[in-house]
């Protein structure tokens, strides 16, 4: 693994003057590596981790299991990019076992996410059965516990 | 009623850990960042702690035996087996002890006869000399030296020698410099632990937190094991240090003499932290070696800022401390930190908190976060410079 990529996994919050510092690099070196990390399509994209329920969002999320049939030539792809493309779709994997793609979905609220189920997601060729599970409540963000977590300065402050 | 009358003069005698006059400034300053804070910043890894909680929920509540668990003793054989080359037999060549400190205690009370000399290698983790104390022995520091990179050489070791010495503690890597032997410095102190007939109280709790190199055990020599009392624990590398859980291995006669001072000051070891050490020997391996490589590239950031800085700072090979060199300021390390903090609000701990020969050098613990480590580093630099100026 290279080193931007370590230390952006690790460093949490850093700006890009603070990862020069870490990596001796330039900022615009850091930048730059940054940069090509996108190219390569390594680096899709930065974005904060939060707390939703307690931003009173009224976002609702729900995950969806999607039967598909398999295309000659594509297998499962061109059916799962389709599905990607949709705003509404925050994730979409292709799963081992009883169901084909697993789709994250998120949606101003239970009538919207409802209505890209039956409307959008189903009617599409191809798409042979749904299941919808909403969310109800969050424990765990993307390596963030939401409760519970020690704060860092619990430990004294000077120990031997 | 003046108490201290009643107090055990060499009780009385011993001097005030520095580390405590630095906490009392420390600890009544807000927002301050501290680099003086000797632990892991990892909490626990969650499977250790459930193993804890999962004992709980069993009703592992009772004393285990002196010794403690079994099951706990061969999972240590098994890795002290397997990382460091020598093989104890759990029966009764290993002792579980509440934290490397108990084990170290036990073993001076168990060992030292009144007036018995003790060597130890400074600067040095701070319990060492009152330890020696307590036990009525009398403690015979040896100097180690930035210009070796903190490693104890037998020059040096032979320089401090003094008929009556009986004893020779090591910590190899060394909490405060960071410094350690490789493995023909080790061979050499063997060699003149057996030519004095020294025994040997290793205390290897920081040798999972070696970066470059293979760490050796002085156990491991050839003709070493019978003289070598290996104590270690699970603080700095499983990031357990509230579970206060160590052990010693050895010989079997002197573990039975550690045991007897043991059974009848502590009895034993919590038997929930025994439960999740084992946890942590079996299944811990991964996690440990993930906050190494953390710590690995911290200590890369934090000595090259310091160097950067003008402090000048040895690479440390291994534990998770840079011992800067602070002198080049013009202000003794006592000062130097004192006026970090108040200036500057990083605490940085005093060499001299860990022996005479500390002087002109400070301790930074890298168990930190990158954010506090970058501004720890730039406010540092900040502070020098304004000292700079004003000479």
């Amino acid at each position: 693994m290279k080193p931007i990529v370590k230390l952006l996994l690790e460093g949490g919050s850093l700006n890009t003057a603070q990862m020069a510092q870490v990596l001796k690099l330039s900022e615009a070196e850091v930048n730059r590596q940054l940069d090509e990390l996108k190219k390569e399509g390594v680096l899709l994209g930065v974005r904060p981790v939060l707390n939703l329920s307690q931003e009173d969002s009224g976002l609702v999320r729900a995950v969806i299991e999607v039967r598909i049939t398999p295309e000659r030539g594509g297998g499962f792809n061109r059916l799962a990019e389709r599905i990607s493309r949709f705003d509404e779709v925050e994730s979409c994997y292709l799963m081992s076992g009883g169901y084909d793609l697993l789709v994250f979905v998120n949606g101003a609220s239970l009538q919207k996410v409802a209505a890209f189920v039956s409307e959008k997601l189903s009617t599409i060729e191809g798409v042979l059965s749904t299941a919808t599970h909403f969310m109800l409540r969050s424990y765990k963000e993307n390596g963030f516990l939401i409760e519970g977590k020690a704060a860092e300065n619990e430990r004294l402050k000077v120990t031997p | 009623m003046d108490s201290s009358r009643y107090i055990a003069k060499h009780v009385i005698n011993l001097p005030k850990s520095g580390i405590r006059d630095f906490f009392e400034i420390v600890s009544k300053m807000k927002d301050v960042i501290s680099l003086g804070i000797g632990e892991p910043d990892f909490d626990t890894p969650w499977h250790i702690r459930e193993a804890g909680i999962y004992a709980l929920e069993k009703g592992k509540t009772h004393y285990t035996s002196n010794l403690g668990l079994i099951e706990l003793r061969r999972a240590i054989n098994k890795y002290v087996e397997k990382n460091y080359s020598v093989s104890y037999r759990p029966e009764d060549e290993v002792i579980i002890t509440v934290g490397v400190s108990e084990a170290l205690d036990l073993a001076c009370r168990a060992l030292i006869n009144p007036g018995d000399k003790v060597m130890f290698h400074q600067p040095c983790y701070v319990s060492y000399s009152p330890s020696i104390t307590l036990a009525h022995g009398e403690a015979v520091p040896v100097p180690t030296f930035a210009k070796d990179n903190f490693a104890l050489t037998v020059e040096a070791l032979r320089a401090a020698w003094q008929p009556g010495c009986k004893l020779l503690m090591l910590n190899l890597p060394c909490n405060p410099t960071g410094g350690t032997c490789d493995r023909s410095q080790i061979e050499a102190i063997a060699k003149f632990a057996i030519e004095k007939d020294l025994i040997v109280l290793s205390d290897e709790i920081y040798s999972e937190l070696t970066f470059e190199g293979v760490h050796t055990s002085i156990a491991s020599i050839p003709g070493m094991k019978e003289r070598t009392i290996f104590l270690h624990g699970f603080s700095k590398a499983f990031a357990m240090t509230g579970w206060r859980i160590g052990y010693a291995c050895g010989p079997a006669g002197l573990i039975e003499a550690m045991m007897k001072v043991h059974q009848y000051s502590m009895l034993c070891a919590s038997i929930i932290s025994q439960e999740a050490a084992i946890e942590a020997l079996v299944r811990g391996e991964d996690a440990m070696k993930k906050m190494r490589d953390q710590y690995h590239r911290r200590r890369d950031f934090i000595v090259r800022r310091f160097n950067e800085i003008g402090l000048k700072c040895h690479l440390p090979r291994g534990s998770f401390y840079a011992f800067p060199d602070v002198s080049v300021t013009g202000l003794n390390e006592k000062d130097f930190a004192i006026g970090l903090l108040q200036a500057e609000k990083v605490a940085m701990v005093p060499g001299t908190a860990f022996g005479a020969n500390g002087s002109g050098f400070c301790r930074a613990c890298f168990a930190t976060s990158y954010e506090q480590l970058i501004e720890a580093g730039n406010r540092i630099e900040r502070y020098v410079q304004s000292l700079a100026k004003k000479s």
